[in-house]
């Protein structure tokens, strides 16, 4: 897309610029000239148009046609119009999955100031050891989600788990993390918080490097203090890079899965109230070989995700300043 | 930080957006079919479709002797793993290109078998003798009177225990003919918190827990024809709240508990004194040194009447493979007595053919595994419908209220019944 923009720019004026009749084989020469580079143009995008065209587009297609049809559970589908939707608008499973998710989306954006907060201490000029901290906080994205779901599961563990060996010693009666209804959702975000707040905190501390040291220096003279210096300059010009973990913070979230798949699982008592969309997406597709109802299910859930994400747009024009 | 135009960023955006959307038409496509048996020099190959890697030198063997006797036929094994199995073969199904023979398992099949992904056996020649199988197993692999499968193993449910819990307890072993109320109270006296130990593990689980006590009820999963939930009846409530009654009187963990540490495990453990389980444990429980001699297992207790829930394994030929004539007569040498006897000396399963299988039993000397084919004659095939899948997730899904204490047994039960009648609808006919 980027590509595109620069190509198309400095061909423009030359299109619009009116040609002398007379300077009959220069406009010739201008416009093979032209062609040419569309040539090229294309040759250039063509991977990515053809990866994003065959991989993205087609299927986002295929799966809109899909929700309106009625699958068997070996291939062949019928067209059943608005059937699958109207189910939707009365599925309960759907509103309280479509809850716990927007909850998963919260108490993920949550991770956002943490992040921020240990960007900025490790960001401070002089720290030693960064590296190591760095590297130790960025360890869980780079490790398998299920890998760290398993190790939750035993962390969370009811009778014998770490947790409640822990507050057992303090003379806390721990629950029963993941299995007991009301601590299910949280124990759950807390684990998806905990595996990415270093990815956010690794694009925040880029962000804070990126802030000019010369203007610290100014605003001390000008006699601003430290808490003064986060909201007057820190906070603005980190703005961008804010925005940008949010957007995908929001996105990542509402695609919650695995840790649920793996942390919860199909007989938990608490799953009701951990489902999310795409949990339930993937046991109407797979489990109860509903397909058509279940491309519904993505397809609503892409509506949502495309609208929460235009508004943020929207909103970024009050709060985020491009230096 | 290097994303600052906007292009790049909303381009991110975007394809986060976009890859979700793409995940149901990306597994609708049909695997690309490519012919799986081919007649090269007279000689036709079929390929086998099974899960279990532990029974594939077993299954080697087999293919061994009939390759011996049929030597224009030769058979490879496609062995894919439990979790991608069913994924796997109906998408080859749909692309017409699963094996041509095949195994199949209760919940399956009559979706298989309703879409005419199954050949019938019943033209096949010479005509497959079912009754040399338990009629239970037989009938498992019937749909409209149609044999589609030959048993291929077995497996019932029996009730396992710790001697040394209930030597400790004084309370005398069970034998095959402890009712409902000498279970009860066994229970009772074998529980102690102080130590943490429970009665029994009131699982969640249809095969070994309440689909057996709401046959011994006298109450039903799913009507004959598979159209008819049987969640409704009183019987089938009974049978239920023998496990939700045992969860209330805390003689058994709470749900919560079991999810976090599998009754199984609670068990090896010795947390447990007694545990509802399938023959295939006698493999766990003798490669584990707490339970390999400390443990053993009686026929069930009788409800209103004697029942366990079998389920085995079948073989199936595709019913669009290009050798119909050669994978019929695989199929027929899979379930004859010859092929029985093969797969009893490995050890793994019992076989289903009537008359091997001692072989298993004597495998485990240490325990008396004759409890589980005792209790063939009170054997009642596991419930399933055309789409068993769908239903089972409701029983999860209601079912749990009731054993949490959150809901009374008959509401959920109620529940259960409209739904999953619900759901039989919409299977059709």
């Amino acid at each position: 897309m980027t590509v595109a923009g620069a190509t198309a720019r400095p061909v423009a004026p030359a299109a619009s610029t009116p040609a002398a009749p007379r300077d009959r084989g220069a406009r010739r020469r201008r416009r093979r000239q032209r062609g040419k580079e569309a040539a090229w143009a294309a040759f250039f995008l063509a991977p990515t148009a053809l990866g994003l065209g065959v991989f993205y587009l087609w299927p986002v297609l295929q799966t809109f046609y899909y929700s309106f049809t009625t699958w068997g559970p070996f291939g062949g589908h019928t067209f059943s119009g608005l059937a699958n939707y109207r189910a939707l608008a009365h599925d309960p499973d759907l509103r309280s999955a479509f809850v716990n998710t927007l909850w998963y989306c919260l108490l993920g954006l949550a991770g956002i100031p943490v992040a921020l907060v240990l960007a900025a201490v490790l960001a401070r000029p002089g720290r030693r050891g960064v590296g190591v901290y760095r590297a130790l906080l960025f360890l869980p994205v780079v490790t398998m989600p299920v890998a760290v779901a398993i190790v939750w599961r035993w962390l969370y563990a009811g009778d014998y788990g770490l947790i409640n060996t822990l507050l057992a010693k303090v003379g806390i009666h721990g629950p029963y993390w993941i299995s007991d209804q009301s601590t299910a959702l949280i124990a759950v975000a807390l684990v998806g918080l905990w595996s990415s707040v270093g990815y956010t905190m690794v694009i925040l501390m880029a962000g804070l490097e990126s802030i000019p040291r010369q203007y610290y220096e100014a605003a001390q003279i000008d006699g601003a203090g430290p808490v003064r210096q986060f909201f007057a300059l820190t906070l603005p010009l980190l703005s961008p890079s804010l925005f940008f973990v949010t957007v995908l913070s929001v996105i990542g979230t509402l695609q919650t899965f695995d840790l649920v798949y793996v942390l919860i699982g199909q007989t938990n008592p608490a799953l009701p109230q951990t489902r999310s969309v795409v949990y339930l997406f993937y046991q109407d597709a797979f489990v109860n070989n509903n397909r058509g109802y279940a491309a519904a299910i993505a397809f609503v859930l892409l509506l949502v995700t495309v609208a929460l994400t235009g508004f943020q747009f929207r909103l970024q024009k009050r709060w985020v300043h491009y230096a | 930080m290097g994303i600052r135009t906007v292009g790049t960023r909303t381009a991110v955006a975007a394809s986060a957006v976009l890859a979700l959307a793409t995940s149901t038409a990306a597994c609708s496509s049909n695997a690309s079919s490519s012919s799986s048996g081919s007649a090269g020099g007279g000689k036709v190959s079929l390929s086998y479709g099974v899960w279990d890697a532990t029974q594939v030198p077993a299954m080697q063997k087999i293919i061994a002797a009939f390759e011996a006797q049929n030597p224009t036929i030769t058979v490879t094994i496609q062995q894919t793993p439990w979790a991608d199995y069913w994924t796997k073969l109906q998408a080859a199904a749909s692309g017409g290109s699963a094996p041509d023979v095949f195994w199949m398992n209760g919940p399956n099949f009559q979706l298989y078998a309703a879409n005419n992904v199954l050949r019938p056996l019943t033209d096949t020649d010479p005509h497959p003798d079912t009754s040399v199988y338990p009629p239970a197993l037989a009938k498992l692999y019937q749909y409209k009177n149609v044999q589609y499968g030959l048993p291929k193993d077995f497996d019932t449910v029996g009730l396992w225990y710790n001697k040394a819990l209930f030597d400790a307890a004084g309370v005398a072993y069970p034998t095959a003919s402890w009712t409902w109320a000498d279970f009860q109270a066994a229970a009772k006296k074998l529980t102690d918190p102080a130590k943490g130990v429970y009665g029994v593990g009131a699982n969640l689980e249809g095969q070994e827990n309440y689909y057996d006590t709401i046959y011994q009820a006298g109450g039903s999963v799913i009507s004959a024809d598979g159209k008819k939930s049987g969640y409704a009846d009183p019987a089938t409530v009974a049978g239920l709240k023998f496990w939700t009654d045992l969860v209330a009187a805390k003689e058994s963990p709470s749900l919560k508990q079991m999810t976090d540490t599998a009754p199984l495990n609670l068990f090896e453990s010795g947390k447990l004194a007694m545990y509802w389980g399938g023959s295939w444990d006698a493999k766990e429980f003798s490669g584990n040194d707490a339970t390999k001699n400390g443990v053993d297992v009686a026929p069930l207790p009788a409800g209103v009447k004697k029942a366990t829930i079998i389920h085995g394994l079948a073989n199936v030929v595709f019913a669009h493979t290009s050798h119909p004539a050669q994978a019929e007569k695989f199929a027929a040498f899979l379930g004859s007595q010859q092929a029985a006897q093969i797969e009893a000396d490995t050890g793994t399963v019992i076989p289903a053919y009537n008359g091997t299988q001692q072989s298993w039993v004597k495998a485990y000397p240490q325990y008396h595994l004759q409890s589980f084919l005792d209790q063939l004659p009170d054997a009642v095939p596991y419930p399933i419908s055309k789409n068993t899948a769908a239903w089972n997730t409701l029983e999860t899904t209601e079912l749990t209220k009731a054993w949490d204490g959150s809901e009374p047994i008959d509401k959920a039960a109620g529940d259960l019944a409209t739904a999953m009648n619900a759901a039989l609808a919409k299977e059709g006919s």
